[in-house]
């Protein structure tokens, strides 16, 4: 098995309304629930906006901070999951639900070390 | 006794076959690259005493697999070496199944699907394709795709690296997502062949070898998926487009249109193998893209003169390639029958209604309308505005002469 980073980009500004944000996370909840059932689940959550987040540098002995996320754009991670999975190909399929979920693309990225199962 | 290049043929002929076997022995590509190629280092030292033996591709992967454990056995500082050793040496020898043609085959269906993963980049693909497939070397690939080799080099080691990395699966893709991933193989393939075939730049030899590179592949895909119409219909556009190769350029190297084109020339036993493919494949019944496009080539070809080609056929087999695939390319190019069947003017109205103005083919085909209906000065600036739009060196000095013979009329 080989551990996964699928995040999800979601463009800056309010949520959407519930009656259309509700199904969808019905849906996150649903493939979660299948992900756990086939043992492939790790962890997973979403964000606060990225207006929450602060940047922290090290220089010399000085510490920076900068309020606000390090990447300026319009689209941030707005949350992320961490999955097992055999091979690319499955791990993409999963990425596909989540992308046909929420509507929005996703990111799947393989990390170095293996996972134990 | 072989000569070197008896031994270069059979290079070219085993390296991606050795390499496929190889890549599923092994695991990881560049062990596999690294083993078939001392193989044929051995090759070289021992084929021009001994003759080159009976089955060199059995030589060549029996031997690149002893090199592989020999590789394991001094590298092996990791649990995981020693497993992939051990799993080398229980490798079964040829002969008793494991160099059947049959898995040799499912090899390089795993190594083709593997290339043309859709998680790599287009240009990546068809790196990976050549060199993996085709045993092209990283210099020859640069060098047919224009960039410096250290670039070429470094996309492959980067492919390699997301293969390996992400873990994109070695094998056949399962028959529900057949036709999508069977679709990115082909494009690959016939973007090989077009590059050879645009020959816009660069060295002409290395070119004529893309076009016979994507025609091998081609073959090797039909061999492999006998049954698929689509893998028919690219092999048969290929062999039916490279027919008129010689036809299709003066001796100077300018371009000669289909119209014009000397057709005694033309390759007779491509264009009989073309079109028997063509008559297979549409027999099928699920008709697709290439199926089509070589369908139309088909037409071409039956025709002994330009005057007697069949427009009315053709534009039937565009209307169902619309039908089926609908693009504003695909429009552009069923307006040019439209013009031999209902006349220049119908066919400017589609032109003029397609959203093509990037596309040089929009305005050289826009431009040669213009000329017919008369109106030169509309032509004029539209064979200029195809001129600025292409790539292309043969094709710019194609279309400035049509539009110098704009003026002297």
């Amino acid at each position: 098995m080989t551990r996964y980073l699928i995040s999800i980009y979601q463009p800056d500004g309010p949520p959407p309304p519930p009656e259309v944000l509700e199904p969808v996370m019905r849906e996150i909840a649903q493939i979660r629930q299948e992900l756990d059932t086939a043992g492939q689940w790790v962890f997973g959550d979403g964000l606060h906006p990225p207006s929450t987040a602060t940047v922290v540098r090290a220089t010399g002995d000085d510490v920076l901070l900068t309020d606000g996320p390090f990447v300026e754009g319009k689209e941030h991670v707005g949350g992320f999951m961490i999955i097992d999975a055999p091979d690319l190909d499955d791990a993409l399929q999963w990425g596909l639900r989540y992308a046909r979920a929420t509507r929005l693309p996703i990111e799947v990225r393989p990390f170095q070390g293996k996972s134990t199962t | 006794m072989p000569a070197t290049s008896e031994i270069e043929r059979v290079f070219r002929a085993e390296y991606g076959r050795a390499v496929a076997v190889l890549v599923r022995v092994c695991g990881d590509i560049d062990t596999a690259e690294e083993a078939v190629q001392d193989a044929f280092a051995a090759a070289l030292e021992r084929w021009p005493q001994t003759g080159v033996p009976p089955s060199p591709a059995g030589w060549i992967i029996t031997t690149a697999r002893n090199r592989a454990v020999d590789r394991f056995r001094r590298e092996s500082s990791r649990d995981a070496r020693q497993a992939a050793a051990v799993a080398l040496l229980e490798w079964d020898e040829p002969g008793d199944g494991s160099l059947e043609e049959e898995s040799v085959r499912d090899d390089q269906l795993r190594m083709i699907f593997t290339c043309c993963h859709p998680a790599l980049a287009p240009n990546v693909q068809v790196a990976l394709t050549l060199r993996l497939l085709g045993g092209l070397t990283t210099a020859e690939i640069a060098r047919a795709f224009l960039v410096p080799e250290a670039t070429m080099a470094q996309r492959l080691v980067r492919a390699k690296g997301k293969i390996r990395d992400a873990r994109i699966p070695y094998r056949v893709p399962e028959t529900h997502e057949l036709p999508q991933r069977l679709r990115s193989v082909l494009a690959v393939v016939y973007l090989v062949f077009n590059e050879g075939y645009a020959a816009s730049a660069g060295d002409r030899l290395i070119r004529d070898d893309l076009c016979a590179e994507a025609i091998r592949l081609g073959r090797l895909l039909h061999e492999l998926m006998p049954d698929e119409p689509e893998v028919m219909g690219l092999l048969a556009l290929m062999l039916l487009i490279e027919s008129r190769r010689s036809a299709r350029t003066t001796a100077d190297g300018a371009m000669v249109r289909l119209a014009e084109q000397d057709r005694t020339s033309w390759d007779r036993a491509l264009v009989a193998e073309g079109q028997a493919l063509v008559r297979r494949c549409l027999a099928i019944g699920r008709p697709g893209p290439y199926q089509l496009q070589a369908a139309v080539n088909a037409v071409h070809a039956d025709a002994a003169r330009a005057e007697q080609t069949d427009w009315r056929q053709i534009l039937t087999l565009y209307d169902l390639h619309l039908s089926i695939a609908p693009s504003p390319v695909v429009a552009l190019h069923r307006a040019v029958a439209v013009a031999e069947v209902d006349g220049p003017a119908t066919a400017l109205g589609i032109v003029d209604g397609l959203d093509l103005e990037s596309h040089h083919m929009y305005h050289a085909i826009r431009a040669d309308l213009l000329r017919r209906l008369g109106r030169d000065a509309d032509a004029a600036s539209a064979y200029d505005a195809a001129i600025a739009r292409s790539g292309n060196a043969a094709e710019r000095a194609f279309l400035d002469g049509r539009r110098r013979a704009l003026d002297t009329k």
